[in-house]
């Protein structure tokens, strides 16, 4: 029966958080972590309020505030009434109902994707859920963890389980080994170019192969925080040594004997032999370069030895209308090498590229070197803790010495909703994960990129290719 | 939630692929803590111009689509974030139901929480009742979820199908936390088992 059957990773966990199956493959889930930030949850919170409903299980939910927080003289509050009254609307929520909360000033506040595994608090095995797409991260510990809307905020905080239907297993593997110069980012994007922005859809993705085992854990919660610009809501990675290592000793995370039970179990997860995926996509890993995209969706992505790609050669009508739409929001004209293209704007930060691996990516291109002219630079830490820590490292004075901006942690210009916009027409190396029209500001200009090709475009003032500067 | 069971409306073409929720509502205006009011910021960036003054040529300015309540679009439509402002500031406009040849995920759930209904059809099936669309106030199309068909202004039939679970839920506007609530001896059930299955399992406080 189901027991002799294989079963991947995304199978044992779903089986084993299956609280009741309903009608048409509908499951009841049981959700075992609960992230919350400001911008998803007023309106769930509102809700519980109006039903007389109370939190089922704060001792599983975590709050943060990050997309809207200030990333400069936070001591200061928030001057920008509407954000302020998100933050000021979750601190109020999470007094009422009882959850635990990391306030802005607390050092352990940071970007909600970089706190969960950082902390301790998003471990194998287990279903977290947030009110945010990027949720996908967490899947680098061999966790199910997915984005969910404000209705299914208010439903896991009442009743700790939400009403799901098991996706479809995909199987990405990257063999070989990444060639210097190429980092997890690269890895990412090379997949979405691969499988387009929909390619995942109705999938969970698990990432394999050599590739994938040899990254650290900051490379696979890059490249887990993209499955969602894949089109996959969730994506995952087998536990193993790397994942036990990086979880002993975290704050929230099982201590002693109970760490030892904890990892024989997680031992149980990795997919059987023979387990059955719906879909599988297979890369080499050797012919990876450093990737940017020139256009205004993940997909539109290339290798930096490339050039802006040209709509005429294309068959496709509406294919061809909507590469001209990218090329005229992005200003670049058909043919321009990659590497010609100046940015006004370098921006080192978000869920995906904000951890204390990046910033000493980013830091060693930095290192004795010097912002260009007209060129503002940001590096945004992924949290307090990140940011102590790259203090305590040299990072932050090897940044400030180059002229980049250190700032406080947060979503930040990831999405623009805090004070650090870009202004229209701008032109911003990024390493976030989005690079849809308006992202970074009304009228901004995105290119996604590693830690160590946003600081080369730094210093030179052009998308540069990392390889030519170490 | 309000049910959604037949709808006859105008419907809007929008024919693009890959519409993005910050296509759908820009970041800044997600600074809410309600879920009503968003509707003069559907589709922002493509409706009105950098001094805010409406571009005639996009179709949600047109007559009559200023009120139509259901929108064609083309694949992936929803993708980006999880953000449930995008359902909601489409509701406030007034679309009810939208129809495109795929939809991400978690945009596709967030519309059945809201009382929005979307179909997915061909792409070919897509293009026609755009054509239909573009007819104007005289061409309204109709949805109709009990029967699970679209029916064009010519009278066709177009049949769509919805899961049932999803369907019975919409038709019937319930409230799918209620709906667990009344669950809960399960999930108690389920919470004690993996108590000792799991006991190291760490809480949080913070
Ligand atoms: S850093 Fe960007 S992608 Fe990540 S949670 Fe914040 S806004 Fe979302």
């Amino acid at each position: 029966m189901s027991a002799i059957r294989p079963r991947t990773l995304f199978d044992k966990i779903w089986d084993d958080h299956v609280v009741e199956r309903l009608e048409d493959e509908t499951c009841l889930l049981y959700i075992d972590r609960h992230l919350v930030h400001e911008v998803t949850s007023p309106q769930a919170f509102e809700g519980l309020r109006m039903s007389g409903r109370r939190v089922r299980a704060p001792q599983a939910t975590i709050a943060v505030v990050d997309h809207n927080v200030p990333t400069s003289d936070r001591r200061q509050g928030i001057k920008e009434p509407e954000s302020r009254l998100q933050v000021e609307t979750l601190e109020e929520n999470v007094a009422e109902f009882g959850v635990p909360f990391f306030p802005v000033l607390d050092p352990r506040q940071g970007i909600v994707h970089i706190i969960g595994p950082e902390q301790g608090i998003s471990l194998p095995g287990m279903t977290i859920v947030c009110g945010d797409s990027h949720t996908s991260t967490h899947g680098a510990l061999g966790a199910l963890a997915f984005g969910i809307g404000t209705s299914e905020v208010e439903h896991v905080l009442a009743t700790q389980t939400l009403l799901q239907k098991p996706a479809k297993n995909m199987l990405v593997e990257v063999n070989g080994t990444l060639p210097p110069g190429c980092t997890a980012k690269d890895v990412v994007l090379a997949i979405i170019g691969k499988i387009g922005t929909a390619g995942g859809n109705g999938h969970v993705i698990e990432y394999a192969g050599s590739v994938i085992r040899a990254l650290d854990m900051a490379g696979r919660l890059t490249v887990c925080n993209m499955s969602i610009e894949g089109g996959a809501r969730a994506g995952l990675i087998a536990p193993d040594q790397t994942t036990f290592d990086y979880i002993e000793g975290r704050p929230y995370a099982p201590k002693g004997e109970d760490f030892d039970r904890a990892v024989a179990y997680w031992k149980t997860l990795p997919s059987d032999p023979g387990a059955h995926y719906d879909t599988i996509v297979r890369l080499d890993g050797s012919e990876i370069a450093p990737m940017v995209t020139w256009g205004t969706s993940p997909e539109a992505v290339l290798p930096i030895t490339g050039a802006v790609p040209d709509p005429a050669e294309v068959e496709d009508e509406a294919t061809r209308a909507q590469m001209q739409r990218m090329l005229d929001y992005m200003g670049l004209t058909a043919g321009t090498k990659l590497t010609d293209i100046p940015v006004d704007v370098v921006f080192v930060g978000s869920c995906t590229n904000a951890r204390i691996e990046d910033l000493r990516a980013a830091a060693a291109v930095a290192r004795g070197r010097k912002v260009a002219a007209n060129v503002r630079a940001l590096i945004v830490p992924g949290s307090g803790l990140v940011k102590l820590q790259a203090e305590a490292e040299g990072l932050a004075q090897i940044f400030l010495d180059a002229g980049f901006e250190w700032r406080e942690p947060g979503c930040s210009m990831c999405l623009a909703m805090n004070p650090d916009k870009l202004m229209p027409g701008q032109r911003c190396a990024s390493t976030s994960n989005r690079n849809f029209e308006g992202r970074q500001g009304q009228g901004g200009r995105t290119h996604l990129v590693s830690p160590a090709m946003a600081a080369a475009a730094a210093v030179t003032g052009h998308l540069t290719d990392i390889r030519e500067l170490v | 939630m309000q049910p959604f069971t037949e709808l006859t409306a105008v419907a809007a073409p929008l024919p693009l692929a890959n519409v993005d929720t910050d296509k759908i509502i820009p970041a800044r205006f997600l600074k809410t803590i309600k879920r009503s009011g968003l509707g003069k910021s559907l589709f922002a960036g493509l409706r009105y111009d950098d001094q805010g003054g409406e571009r005639p040529e996009f179709v949600l300015n047109q007559e009559p689509f200023r009120g139509a309540e259901i929108l064609i679009a083309h694949e992936n439509f929803g993708c980006g974030s999880s953000r449930e402002h995008a359902p909601w500031a489409l509701l406030d406009f007034g679309i009810r139901c939208v129809i495109a040849p795929s939809f991400a995920d978690i945009f596709h759930g967030n519309c059945f929480k809201n009382g929005i209904l979307p179909v997915v059809q061909p792409r070919s099936v897509c293009d026609q009742l755009m054509e239909d669309a573009r007819l104007g106030a005289n061409a309204r199309i109709t949805v109709d979820l009990g029967r699970q068909v679209i029916v064009r202004p010519s009278g066709e039939e177009i049949p769509f199908s919805i899961d049932p679970f999803r369907r019975h839920m919409l038709l019937h506007g319930l409230d799918e936390i209620g709906q667990t609530m009344q669950r809960t001896a399960a999930i108690d059930t389920y919470e004690a088992a993996r108590m000792s299955a799991k006991p190291w399992m760490p809480t949080i406080s913070a």
